[in-house]
């Protein structure tokens, strides 16, 4: 059920990629390499903008390793599915964990000297 | 050799033909170094009831401490390190393995129809794994005891900042972090391993649909198992690291964030809850429907709970920390998600309570063990609703109804169902029968134990007790010995479930192929089955179809009456022979 | 059920018995591969929440501690592993097409270029703790970002949760004068913190890999891997492809912001 692949010599276990294909993506992570370092030095306006941007090259280059590197775009589509799903339990996992920090920042003591003004509570009795 | 009879041929048994990283070398690496899942899940059977029984007994002292207020036999230390040993033992090497590793591990390559799992290197490296992370969990924990050092006081769940170098000093809890570490990956390689075994080595002709359900259930558990458990190994791996190095990632006092280790560590330890519950419903489905002999209700409908739940089991692990500092918001979203986590459960229980209706029904043990998980899984399930409630969880949380709720859903249902399942396969694997009447009775000991200790702590926790307390207000005192009596009659039970087991898989009565009259592949073999699991492969029964099942006196058990020619097939024929000598 | 392939020609030696052929194992491994990388994203996972967490609501401590990595060593550290990944995706080919000549020069310079990552890193890690720059408590820096000993009689703030005069909290307070030690903004050690567990997490991932690909050049030279059995490498290249991704990742949000 796998995608055999027909190399020179036949037919063997899995798709064979071709140099062309191993080169090329090899060449353009090194090219994204270098525009990253060099869009490191240049100011987007915005300390968000800067991030965008380095995270957009990222996983431009991310994707080009797990697609040819790791084959995935010739393999199953099953495996495909599983690591989709790790990435979804892990976003998941920050998702949350973000929208809380950031609603109880504001108890958070951060500085000794500037501490948030939290009102101690007296029940009634 | 002995002439080959064709209508008798003859078989060795798993239990006297060796293969592991010795060859065939018997002995004790022909177990302990052993390739076949059979014998690897009877090891971590052993390794399992005895933490079991290590667990029990802190689990008794605890008890016997709380008998009166005030100090019983133990100073609070003590209580502190013996519920933190407790509640460790069991979570993490009696019920997250229990019934994957050790009923899985026998059951799965057969249900399946498979020589053996996918990886029965890995298989054996996972049970090391289990072995070594015991040995320094149990060790970390007894050195509170037998050195001047603090023990590992902390519970189970090892809450920041108190389990920080600052508060609690000492190598116990950083030896038994690394022990838990150890035994988070034993968990994943397994997963794993039943993933893979899963697609890749199912009998011709068993789709995804005509697999026992026992199968979706451990499926499901191997999903979470695989996604879920590298955040406790990642979560333990920095306590460590931040109590060995001091990093700060938990600590406020250096920036970092106690709250978000709660986020980390109960990411993982809510689909661990899963990870024990889903295989035991995958138990408790094939003993419904066998000892109902009637087909499963809504084969479907439990197949696709068992996955959603698994997914669901992701979205509330928040319901843990709503009164630890989680925002308002987050509690809300969480409360809402758990609220839809009670759905596919709910979907099984009346699944199996369909099945029941108009069956044929048997009560021998593994039934006994079957209507009690229904009755008591119902009960815990429902009570963990309760706990869903914000409102009501701020009342509960840390009370005696929480302990009651989680022993209702771990004890109650997973551990029943666990001995359900163990008493179901016992025939097989060992060959020997159990004592019927015995394990009969004991089970009913163990109803009326269970129910003793934790229905007096439901009623506890709800008037205010709080858990994890040495001492406590005199009001409590009756319903904490009425929870300590029952503990013991539920602890002495289990203690003779476990002697009477052993005794039968040395002095039992022999056993037939297939007993119960149940329709899954692993009874088309004999019992104990070979080395390979099929003598030779059988074709695949109908799921869940008992027309052509039937009881023969002859045998002590079900043989299979082909419907066309009325020819009865029984494995009774197999002859069982000494294997002669080398391969 | 099983058929012995003991030194059978046509097949390889190395197919377990339980298989039903080598396509068989091939493929239950590499669904076993691809079941572990998902599991080692949930093992970083938990790193990068904590990372994101921290910058989200405190993205002055990045800012200010970013400015004492080497963009050089970490930019140099990127192109080695994209290399070493090349290498490695090419060796899976050389494996399938039977040439072992070029199969054991490639796994030999993944080797190489993961020494050469790890000599890189221990070289930034020399040189942090001589600056003092670590991670929670130990953070004591002796030098500002520049690399610049503070000056003799500077007072040194200790930058760790309620330090005086902090940056980031009140964007006021004016810059230091000449002579003055630069303040860094409070708990910038929780910036080491997170730099130190994440990149020495990665490190001992591209161990392991060490570990893995020199049992892997041993079993190439001796000619253990065929084009109908060549799992291992294919399985070990994906295993450092995450290494490789997971750095693409590390470098830009610790060097390069």
């Amino acid at each position: 059920m796998a995608a055999h692949g027909h190399g020179e010599h036949g037919e063997t276990l899995s798709h064979i990629a071709s140099m062309r294909v191993l080169v090329g993506t090899f060449v353009a992570l090194l090219f994204l390499t270098v525009i990253t370092v060099a869009a490191a030095y240049v100011d987007f306006g915005g300390r968000g903008l800067n991030l965008a941007v380095a995270m957009l090259i990222a996983t431009v280059k991310a994707s080009l390793v797990i697609l040819y590197f790791m084959h995935l775009r010739y393999d199953r589509l099953f495996h495909t599915v599983i690591f989709v799903a790790g990435l979804l339990a892990a976003t998941l996992f920050l998702g949350f964990a973000l929208v809380d920090r950031g609603q109880y920042e504001d108890d958070v003591i951060w500085d000794k000297d500037n501490q948030p003004a939290i009102k101690p509570y007296t029940p009634e009795l | 050799m002995a002439k080959e009879n064709p209508e008798n041929p003859s078989y060795t048994s798993f239990l006297e033909d060796p293969h592991g990283i010795m060859g065939h070398r018997g002995g004790f690496w022909g177990w302990f170094g052993t390739f076949d899942h059979k014998r690897i899940g009877i090891m971590y059977l052993c390794g399992i009831l005895a933490s079991l029984m290590v667990g029990g007994l802190f689990a008794l002292l605890v008890r016997l401490e709380l008998f009166f207020p005030g100090e019983t036999i133990i100073g609070p230390q003590a209580y502190n390190e013996f519920f933190t040993l407790h509640g460790a033992i069991m979570v993490f090497l009696v019920i997250v393995p229990g019934i994957p590793a050790a009923l899985g591990n026998i059951a799965l390559p057969m249900q399946l129809g498979a020589p053996d799992v996918a990886f029965p290197r890995l298989n054996l490296a996972s049970f090391y794994l289990w072995c070594v992370g015991a040995v320094l969990l149990v060790g970390a924990m007894a050195m509170g005891f037998v050195t001047d050092q603090t023990g590992v006081d902390t519970g189970w769940t090892f809450y920041t900042p108190y389990s920080l170098k600052e508060h609690t000093a000492g190598d116990a809890i950083l030896m038994s972090l690394v022990g838990v570490f150890l035994l988070g990956f034993s968990s994943i390689f397994t997963g794993l391993n039943f993933l893979t075994t899963i697609h890749k080595f199912r009998a011709k002709g068993m789709g995804w649909f005509q697999m026992p359900l026992n199968l979706w259930a451990l499926y499901a558990t191997g999903i979470m198992q695989v996604l879920a458990t590298p955040v406790l190994g990642i979560t333990v791996l920095l306590l460590s690291v931040e109590r060995f190095l001091e990093i700060g990632i938990f600590d406020p006092v250096l920036g970092g964030d106690p709250i978000l280790f709660q986020h980390f560590f109960w990411f993982y330890s809510h689909p661990a809850v899963y990870i024990m519950i889903i295989p035991a419903m995958g138990v408790i489905s094939e003993l419904i429907t066998t000892f109902s002999h009637k087909h499963i209700f809504g084969y479907r409908f439990i197949a696709w709970s068992s996955l959603s739940l698994a997914l669901l089991s992701f979205l509330v692990w928040g319901h843990h920390l709503f009164v630890s500092g989680q925002s308002r918001m987050a509690g809300m979203i969480f409360s809402a998600l758990t609220f839809t986590v009670a759905i596919p459960s709910a979907i099984k229980v009346f699944n199996w309570t369909a099945t029941l209706y108009k069956g044929v029904i048997r009560l021998q043990t593994p039934m006994l063990y079957a209507l009690s998980f229904v009755l008591l899984f119902t009960i815990g399930g429902l009570t963990g609703l309760f706990l869903g409630v914000i409102s009501i969880d701020v009342h509960l949380h840390d009370t005696y109804f929480v302990v009651a709720h989680f022993h209702y859903v771990m004890m109650g249902s997973t551990l029943v169902a666990f001995l359900g399942g163990l008493h179901y396969w016992f025939p097989k694997f060992t060959g020997k029968m159990y004592p019927e009447k015995l394990g009969q009775f004991i089970s009913v000991m163990v109803f009326f134990g269970f129910n003793l200790t934790f229905l007096p702590q439901f009623v506890m926790g709800s008037r205010g007790m709080t858990r994890r307390y040495w001492d406590y207000d005199p009001e409590f005192t009756l319903m904490h010995q009425l929870s300590t009596i029952g503990a013991f009659v539920l602890g002495i039970s289990l203690f003779i479930v476990v002697c009477y087991l052993f005794w039968a898989a040395y002095k039992g009565e022999k056993a037939p192929p297939n007993p119960w009259g149940a329709s899954t592949l692993e009874w088309e073999s004999p019992s104990p089955p070979p080395l390979y699991n099929f003598v030779e492969q059988p074709p695949l029964p109908e799921l869940y179809e008992y027309d052509e099942l039937v009881y023969d006196d002859e045998e002590g058990g079900y043989v299979r009456k082909l419907r066309d020619g009325g020819e009865v097939r029984s494995y009774r024929r197999y002859v069982r022979s000494k294997p002669s000598g080398g391969h | 059920m099983s058929e012995h392939a003991h030194g059978d020609q046509k097949g390889s030696r190395f197919i377990q018995h339980h298989y039903d052929d080598a396509q068989h194992q091939f493929d239950s491994g590499k669904l076993a591969i691809w079941l572990f990388l998902a599991q080692e994203v949930l093992f970083f996972s938990a790193l990068f929440v904590a990372y994101i967490i921290f910058r989200t609501q405190h993205p002055e401590i990045f800012e200010y501690g970013s400015q004492y990595l080497d963009r050089t060593m970490g930019a140099v550290n990127t192109l080695v592993l994209i290399g070493s990944s090349f290498t490695a995706a090419y060796a899976v080919r050389c494996a399938q097409l039977r040439n072992q000549r070029t199969l054991v020069i490639c796994l030999a310079i993944t080797l190489a270029c993961a020494l050469g990552f790890l000599t890189i890193k221990y070289f930034e890690y020399s040189e942090k703790i001589h600056h003092g720059t670590l991670y929670g408590k130990k953070f004591v820096p002796h030098v500002d970002p520049d690399g610049a000993t503070f000056p003799e009689d500077a007072v040194i703030k200790p930058c760790i949760h309620g330090s005086e005069g902090n940056l980031g909290a009140d964007p006021s307070i004016p810059p230091p004068a000449e002579g003055e030690a630069a303040p860094c903004p409070d708990n910038t050690n929780m910036f080491f913190t997170l730099y130190f567990a994440m990149t020495g997490l990665h490190g001992l991932h591209v161990l392991f890999g060490v570990f893995v690909f020199i049992w892997l050049l041993v079993r190439a030279m001796k000619g253990h891997f065929t084009p109908d059995y060549y799992g291992p490498v294919d399985y070990a290249a994906l295993y450092w492809h995450l290494v490789d991704l997971i750095w693409i990742f590390l470098f830009p949000l610790y060097y390069l912001i």
